[in-house]
This record gives structure tokens, C-alpha cells and sequence, in this order.
């Protein structure tokens, strides 16, 4: 019997769209790079205010810049998100961001910096951020069904020992999941290579194959047209390498324990796209952790599951980051990072059963409000995803 | 004590799960998909997360893990000894 059912709930904050969040925040979101100081001068003014800088935003175009508003805007409507503040150079993008995120209902403005100066904008901004914060602080919690929750997964500093105990936890845990109607979410496209025909013949339909597999050629077609070697200095990264991974195919091999032994493919998104119907989705992804992360964030989904272990560090400023793993050694040294150790899999201490539902409990706990580690220790990487020079 | 799991009874490597493996230790390992228990002695030290070899294997062989294809042998590899970098490589990119 699981910890959890259909019956099971955690207590959210219902947005004006009907999503729910696990987190009340008040961001201001700086539109580009040149934005970021304002940004980060209103959150220091505005107890309660988080902002969210970045680095890109200026002369990006087509298929880049589409992906750039997307993640923008999908991390402003995030369920995880009370309020906005948006921050660009000019005020023409500053407006599309503002009316993506408007969608929603929820509260957001924009301010634009040219002809009006840092000082005139952060005074401005500043007042609305405040009136949303103590608006938000208001927000009371309710009790939703578990099904109502979105959950997606990316693992990083991968080991060995992620494919034997982390990596299966998640995915046992997203085996219990994807029967109760959740959102689920995985992706890391070129960590797939060598697992590839797996993750295929666990496609629900041939429409979805057809997707993950012209997905899955277009991220290799990348690699191969930019590459100057094996990629062995990369992909396994030197930590995983440090860590026992020998080849990408037993790093990807591995990396596919997270979607279980029976969830199905529902369906598959683009980088930063908001899925349409529950189940468990691939995502078209970056697999660097904080690129994926911020990515998911975007598409909506309230809390993350994060195996990891050499012992990744990551948070997310707006998505609560768990950090689950199974290398007793990592656990030991890095124990402020972990939130869930496994490690007692590879003992056979406790049993896979066992280590999806520890997953599950901090899951509910997180999403009732407490703290992850990587929160506490404040971990807020926002890293967008680029995919070509600027204009 | 478990010094190291296989996913599959094919796999010809398995990843040591413990510190302080050194050459010439009785090592017991754990067939996760099967639940059962299999004997090799370590020929050399192999650091936890690491990979041991199950069986003899020659340039050009492939490598099981998961029961699957990881990689081919680019140096010879004998039981009981590291499995890593210096005698796999992946067959992609």
C-alpha cells in the first residue's frame, strides 16, 4: 500500500486560472540583461520580493527569441507564482511579457527603463511590488487532491549510483503518480542517446513516438553538426566520469529509471511548453540542470524531483527543488543538499517500494510548505536555454 | 554486506557500492532485477560508484549494463578488475 491514493491531498494556493501552486512568490522579472540591476533593486527594496536575473533578452530573433518569451513568460504564470513585476530596457517586450503572463489573471505589471532612468523605474516598480506582496502575504492555502499537482524530473552529477538507487526511487514514485491524473514531466534529450528505443516503445501511441523520435534525431542532428569530438570531455561530464560513468549510453541508461517500469509516454513538448493533458510528458530539453529546471518551471510544473549522485547543488528561484539521493559517500559529505537518501537501496535495507514512498512524503511535505534544502540554502538558478547567436 | 549490484543477470559489469574496495577482496554482489547474490574477488582497487568486471572480455566486445548495450572494449578487460574509461568507450558520437 503507497502513502498515497486518490483520496491522498496537500494543501496549495489556487491561482484566479484554476492551477494550483505550491509557493506564493512575488517576482520581479527583468525582460533582459540590461533590466537585472532595477530587478534586483526592487527585490532589496520590497521584503518578499524575489527577483529573477538573467542574462539574455536583447537582440535574440526567431525560433530563439519565440523560446525566450516562452520561458519568461511561463515562469510568470507558474501556480508557484502569487505576482509579477516585469523590468525590460523598452517598453514593447516589456508589454508581451506583461500580457503572456496577464493570461493567467494573476496581477502583473511591466515598466520600461528608457526615458524614465533606474531611479524613476525602481520607485515605481517598487510601490507595485509592495502592494502585491502584502496582497499576496494574505493568500491562504486549501486542501487539493494530489492529481492537481505537477511534478517533473531531471537528475544531474549523475553516477552510477543514480541508475541503481536515485533514478528508480523517482521512478517508482512516478509510477504511483501517473495513475492519480498528475502532470508528470522528463526530458534531457541528448541523455537519452543509447536508451533511446526504450523511451520509444514506451510511447502510448505511434503519434507520440513519431514525436519523441523526430525530437530525439533533431537534438543528435545538433550535436553532430557542432561537435569536434566524442563529446567524451562532456557528456559524461567530468563528475560523472569522477563518479564511475563510463559512456553516455550507461549515463542515459541510467538517467530512463525515472520514468519507472509503467508509466507511458503521453505526450511530447518543446522546450518550455505548457502540456495539455495529464500524464507523463517528454520534453524536447538541454539536459545541463538549471537550463532543464528553469525550462520545467516554464511549463508549469510546482515541485521537481532531483537525483543526483556526485552531489548536484541546484535550486530553482521558483520551483522547489528535491534533491534525492543513493551514494552513501555523497550523502555523508554533502548531507545539507540531500532530502531524500536512498542510499539504504544499494544495501538492500530498504526496498524500491520503500524509497518511492520516502520520495512521496517529502513531495507532500514540500508541497504543504516545508522548506527543501536547496531553498534554505538558497539555490534560485534561473538559467535560460539559448539556441543560436543573437541577431 | 553488498560490495556491488548488477541490474541484470546478462550484465557483464556491475557498480561497487561501497568504499574501500581493494585488489584481492571477496566481494559479494547483488542481482537487483533478481534478488540473488553472486560472488567475484576484486583484482584491483576499484572507488565506490565504480565499475567492476563480471567476466573476461576482448577489444571489440560489448558491454551489458541494464542487460543492454553501453559500449564496446577498446583495451582487454579481465574479471575483477576497474571497468571504467581506460578500457570502454561509448560506440555514439
Amino acid at each position: 500500500m503507497s502513502v498515497i491514493s486518490r483520496d491522498t491531498t496537500f494543501l496549495g494556493y489556487r491561482r484566479e486560472n484554476g492551477r494550483v501552486g505550491v509557493r506564493n512568490h512575488v517576482i520581479v522579472l527583468p525582460l533582459d540583461d540590461l533590466s537585472n540591476s532595477a530587478a534586483e533593486a526592487v527585490a532589496h527594496n520590497i521584503k518578499g520580493a524575489m527577483a529573477i536575473p538573467h542574462p539574455y533578452g536583447r537582440l535574440q530573433f526567431g525560433a530563439d527569441l519565440e523560446l525566450h518569451f516562452r520561458t519568461l513568460i511561463g515562469a510568470g504564470c507558474n501556480p508557484n507564482v502569487a505576482a509579477v513585476v516585469v523590468i525590460g530596457i523598452e517598453d514593447g517586450w516589456t508589454k508581451k511579457v506583461v500580457d503572456g503572463i496577464a493570461s493567467t489573471g494573476k496581477p502583473v505589471t511591466g515598466f520600461g527603463i528608457e526615458g524614465h532612468g533606474d531611479h524613476e523605474t525602481i520607485m515605481k516598480a517598487s510601490k507595485v511590488a509592495r502592494e502585491y506582496v502584502q496582497w499576496a502575504s494574505e493568500k491562504q492555502r486549501e486542501v487539493c487532491p494530489i492529481g492537481e499537482l505537477w511534478v517533473s524530473t531531471k537528475c544531474g552529477e549523475s553516477d552510477t549510483t543514480s541508475g541503481c538507487g536515485a533514478n528508480p526511487t523517482v521512478g517508482n514514485a512516478f509510477d504511483k503518480l501517473h495513475p492519480l491524473g498528475n502532470y508528470l514531466c522528463f526530458g534531457e534529450t541528448s541523455e537519452i542517446t543509447g536508451g533511446e528505443k526504450i523511451v520509444a516503445e514506451r510511447c502510448a501511441t505511434t503519434e507520440v513516438r513519431d514525436r519523441f523520435m523526430f525530437m530525439f534525431n533533431r537534438y543528435q542532428d545538433m550535436i553532430n553538426r557542432h561537435k569536434t569530438s566524442d563529446l567524451s570531455d562532456s557528456q559524461p561530464t567530468k563528475g560523472n566520469i569522477a563518479g564511475g560513468l563510463t559512456t553516455i549510453e550507461e549515463k542515459a541508461l541510467g538517467n530512463i529509471q525515472k520514468i519507472g517500469k509503467k508509466c507511458t509516454v503521453d505526450g511530447v513538448i518543446d522546450k518550455a511548453e505548457v502540456p495539455t493533458h495529464p500524464g507523463l510528458w517528454f520534453m524536447d530539453s538541454s539536459s545541463a540542470a538549471a537550463e532543464m529546471v528553469t525550462l520545467c518551471a516554464a511549463s508549469g510544473y510546482a515541485v521537481h524531483f532531483f537525483p543526483t549522485g556526485q552531489g548536484n547543488v541546484i535550486g530553482n528561484p521558483i520551483v522547489p527543488v528535491i534533491k534525492i539521493c543513493a551514494n552513501p559517500r555523497t550523502v555523508r559529505l554533502m548531507s545539507e543538499h540531500i532530502d531524500v537518501d536512498t542510499s539504504g537501496l544499494l544495501q538492500r535495507e530498504i526496498n524500491l517500494d520503500q524509497a518511492g514512498d520516502q520520495l512521496l512524503e517529502c513531495m507532500l511535505r514540500t508541497a504543504n510548505g516545508r522548506l527543501t534544502a536547496a531553498e534554505a540554502l538558497g539555490h534560485r538558478e534561473f538559467v535560460l536555454t539559448r539556441l543560436f547567436e543573437s541577431a | 554486506m553488498i560490495h556491488f549490484v548488477l541490474h541484470d543477470a546478462r550484465d557483464t559489469v556491475a557498480v561497487v557500492v561501497v568504499e574501500g574496495v581493494k585488489a584481492g577482496m571477496a566481494m559479494t554482489g547483488w542481482i537487483m532485477d533478481e534478488d540473488k547474490t553472486i560472488q567475484v574477488q576484486a583484482r584491483q582497487d576499484i572507488p565506490i560508484g565504480h565499475k567492476v568486471a563480471l567476466k573476461d572480455m576482448a577489444v571489440g566486445d560489448t558491454v551489458l549494463k541494464y542487460g543492454i548495450d553501453m559500449g564496446k572494449v577498446v583495451a582487454p578487460i579481465k574479471t575483477g578488475e576497474h571497468a571504467h574509461v581506460q578500457n570502454i568507450k561509448t560506440k555514439r558520437w
